[in-house]
């Protein structure tokens, strides 16, 4: 009984560490997909002078830890910068990391569109704009949504770090409770499974975005007929979407 | 400055302090020579042997779940494809932790090399399992008329083909370990970054020690991408 003692002893604190580090996944989350299709349409370009720089700095973020870059951040900016509060270096280092991670699937996504699609776009005449809103982009999306899942639960899970610099998210509150408790290894458990919980829901998410995503695109069912507690309609509907899914994939 | 000189000379190895009043210049040229040769030796000694230990136990791992998946009847199967699921979506910090706190008898070593071990052999694991996934069907028809056991199957067969493709994502997976390292600083294992920090703790300098050891993250990870490249083009299949 200790143990569910001290659990809603905490519960409190540990829901505002929670809180936090919903905070830091989904602020950061959308702010490194921000870099990230910045990064990746520049990456993508076939002008050497756009294309360079952005790799310059995809390579940069990918290839020093995230922890040196919360620690340049956190230590050595100030010294010559701003100094910035725990938080918004955790939301800059995690955006920036995993922005340049999903650059990279940005842009291999919109290299894997059909070669002949991009042609269509020139034999149309349409301008760079109009290409990627209307042609490129919602066929690359379809494709990178899997890879974006993967780099979000990925940034979940590298937010655990941050307490390292001062911040009482989800982690910190968790060591917190071995000091008062000897109950550490089954406390973290909880910690553990409630991490595991919200990765659950973020892939749950990322997937009904990818059925729609494929939905505009003509392939496989729409949201509404996914969601609805309906059985599927009958072998008929099933096959003609199957001839769908072959005509789009050609 | 003088009990300053006797922490770092005690703690942090051979480091001395310099003139820690002159604050006009941001980059030190001597300093970063000095803190550098610290750096190297748990670059060497921690990091990149959690990275190779780990990315071994990993390779093993990884296959051996994948197969078992494979092999085992549904239910059983099913609850080792979560019981991955879990160490997969949780944080490896976390994990960490929870095995440092939870079972202190065992050295920090032994548990890092355990949870990188175990955490990124989920991650192959699935990497695996796309790999068996397209050795072609008719591989598996011809074993079967073969009437080949199934401890042959898998060595002579599938494991052969499917390990071929595999190769690339694996190679991925281990830079990554070796970028997650740096959590290690969870558990107190006195690794680079962990290194650089101490440093900086003792000396008031951080923008040496935390600037190198990102510069040699950044060239291991990109030598050992260029490595993980040329592989992947020779392997690669030739149809």
């Amino acid at each position: 009984m200790d143990y569910l003692d001290a659990l809603s002893m905490h519960a409190s604190r540990l829901w505002e560490g929670l809180l936090i580090t919903l905070q830091l996944t989904l602020i950061s989350g959308i702010l490194a997909f921000i870099v990230a299709v910045i990064l990746g349409l520049m990456a993508g370009s076939t002008r050497k002078l756009v294309r360079f720089p952005a790799r310059i700095i995809i390579e940069f973020f990918r290839g020093t830890s995230l922890l040196v870059q919360l620690m340049w951040l956190f230590y050595v900016l100030p010294l010559f910068g701003p100094s910035l509060d725990a938080m918004l270096v955790g939301i800059f280092a995690l955006t920036l990391n995993y922005g340049a991670y999903g650059a990279e699937a940005v842009r291999a996504s919109m290299t894997s569109v059909p070669q002949s699609q991009w042609e269509a776009t020139i034999a149309l005449s349409m301008s760079w704009q109009h290409k990627i809103r209307r042609v490129i982009f919602p066929q690359a999306w379809a494709l990178m949504l899997p890879s974006l899942t993967n780099l979000w639960v990925h940034l979940l899970k590298g937010s655990s770090i941050v307490y390292i610099i001062g911040m009482s998210e989800f982690t910190f509150e968790l060591l917190q409770l071995r000091r008062t408790t000897d109950w550490f290894f089954a406390l973290a458990m909880v910690g553990l499974i409630v991490y595991f919980l919200i990765a659950l829901a973020l892939t749950q998410l990322m997937r009904l975005l990818e059925v729609r995503a494929k939905h505009r695109l003509g392939r496989g069912p729409s949201l509404k007929e996914i969601l609805s507690p309906m059985p599927p309609k009958t072998p008929a509907a099933d096959n003609a979407s199957d001839t769908h899914v072959t005509g789009g994939a050609r | 400055m003088n009990t300053l000189a006797m922490l770092t000379s005690t703690v942090a190895g051979t480091v001395d302090v310099p003139d820690i009043d002159d604050t006009t210049s941001y980059w030190r040229w001597d300093f970063a020579w000095e803190v550098l040769p610290e750096m190297l030796r748990s670059f060497f000694q921690v990091t990149l042997l959690v990275t190779v230990v780990g990315t071994l136990i990993a390779v093993v791992l990884g296959l051996a779940l994948a197969i078992l998946i494979r092999v085992l009847p549904r239910p059983l199967a099913w609850i080792i494809t979560w019981i991955a699921n879990f160490i997969r979506m949780t944080p490896i910090v976390v994990q960490l932790l929870v095995l440092f706190y939870g079972f202190v008898w065992m050295e920090p070593m032994t548990i890092a090399l355990l949870v990188y071990g175990i955490h990124y052999s989920t991650y192959m694991s699935e990497v695996y399992r796309a790999g068996i996934d397209s050795v072609p069907t008719g591989q598996w028809e011809a074993t079967t008329a073969l009437s080949m056991p199934a401890t042959r199957v898998w060595s002579r067969v599938i494991i052969p083909q499917a390990l071929r493709s595999t190769v690339p994502s694996l190679g991925n997976y281990a830079i990554s370990m070796f970028k997650d390292t740096p959590f290690l600083i969870a558990i107190s294992v006195m690794e680079m970054v962990t290194t650089a920090l101490e440093i900086g703790g003792f000396t008031y300098r951080y923008i040496e020690t935390i600037t190198i050891a990102g510069l040699i993250f950044l060239v291991a990870s990109y030598l050992t991408a260029v490595l993980v490249n040329r592989l992947e083009k020779r392997l690669a299949y030739q149809h």
